[in-house]
């Protein structure tokens, strides 16, 4: 077992933060990119297309 | 590919479902790599094991500068070529850089605690430090605010440039005035004063939350494509829904709409 010594505490507060805070991030932008995605297949449903033809959720 | 076609979203959303998975890969084995290193580092004879803070302080603290270095060069993209997806870019990084930014401010202060006997001293570091955090929130606050995107654009590549002078004042500020926050032991002319003990550890910590700031710009950015794409239809739909009842009140005999709302 690693020992830490008397700041401890503050050692594994900072690990645990930063642990959390990039959960978050990633966490946030893979939801965010899920409901585009679902937004757009949607909209593609409804008969709306890019100009370009494609499917607004096609990732060209 | 060469660097023109990135100009082009589409181009580009191709381009990082190729890339992503490689870049979370490498960033996932780096990372464990530094954390492995960052757990065997033996205690430094003045910190002791609060050393082990170093090795996510630092590199929070690295990135929440060049995160804003990358958004200026977007600024300028923005500004001066007009390219596509510059602000595309800024608007994506704006997030991860004041994310990067409150860790660096966070893991500053528990290591200051124990080593400085405070969690805060009105320094010129960490106040240059927090000054930036308050401007990255300013800036999200600012393309939040303004509608239209071509003009929150403009004003977040203004904002941005002149933010980019904080920069300096943040690198020099140990130099430039008698500031609690130690100088540079890294980036300095003479090289870096650190044990290798210490150094390579921070360096792999440094690469992985590189790449790992990399991996997340580039799905962000992916997300911002889309946002763009969706009103883009979202604003086509509306039209194409007026128009429908314009023609169906000249008329006399309004039709129900084929589209629902936004």
């Amino acid at each position: 077992m690693m020992s830490l010594g008397p700041y401890a505490s503050f050692i594994v507060t900072s690990y645990a933060l930063v642990t959390a805070v990039v959960l978050i991030l990633i966490i946030a932008i893979a939801i965010d990119y899920r409901s585009l995605r679902q937004r757009l297949r949607e909209l593609d449903q409804s008969g709306i297309t890019r100009r370009s033809g494609r499917s607004a959720a096609d990732l060209r | 590919m060469t660097l023109i076609d990135l100009a082009n979203p589409s181009k580009f959303l191709s381009l990082t479902a190729r890339v992503l998975p490689w870049l979370a890969a490498a960033t996932a084995i780096v990372l464990a790599i530094g954390l492995y290193q960052s757990a065997a580092a033996p205690d430094d004879y003045q910190q002791g094991a609060t050393v082990k803070i170093m090795f996510i302080h630092v590199p929070n603290a690295w990135l929440s500068m060049l995160v804003w270095g990358v958004m200026s060069l977007a600024a300028l993209g923005t500004l001066v070529w007009r390219h596509p997806l510059a602000d595309v870019a800024a608007k994506a990084a704006a997030p991860i850089g004041a994310a990067f930014t409150f860790l660096a401010l966070v893991t500053g202060a528990l290591w200051g605690r124990p080593m400085w006997g405070t969690y805060w001293e009105w320094d010129a570091r960490l106040t240059s430090v927090l000054i930036l955090f308050l401007m990255y929130l300013g800036l999200i606050a600012l393309w939040r605010a303004v509608e239209d995107p071509s003009r929150a654009a403009r004003a977040g590549a203004v904002l941005t440039l002149v933010g980019a002078i904080n920069l300096p004042i943040i690198k020099f500020s140990v130099d430039w005035w008698n500031t609690l926050h130690q100088p540079a032991s890294v980036m300095r002319l003479g090289g870096p004063t650190l044990d290798r003990a210490f150094l390579v550890p921070l360096l792999v910590m440094a690469a992985a939350f590189s790449l790992l700031f990399v991996t997340l710009l580039l799905a962000a950015m992916r997300n911002e494509i889309l946002r763009r794409r969706l009103r883009s239809l979202q604003m086509m739909q509306a039209r194409a829904f007026s128009s429908e009842v314009d023609t169906g009140s000249h008329e006399g005999n309004a039709p129900k709409p084929k589209f629902g709302a936004a």
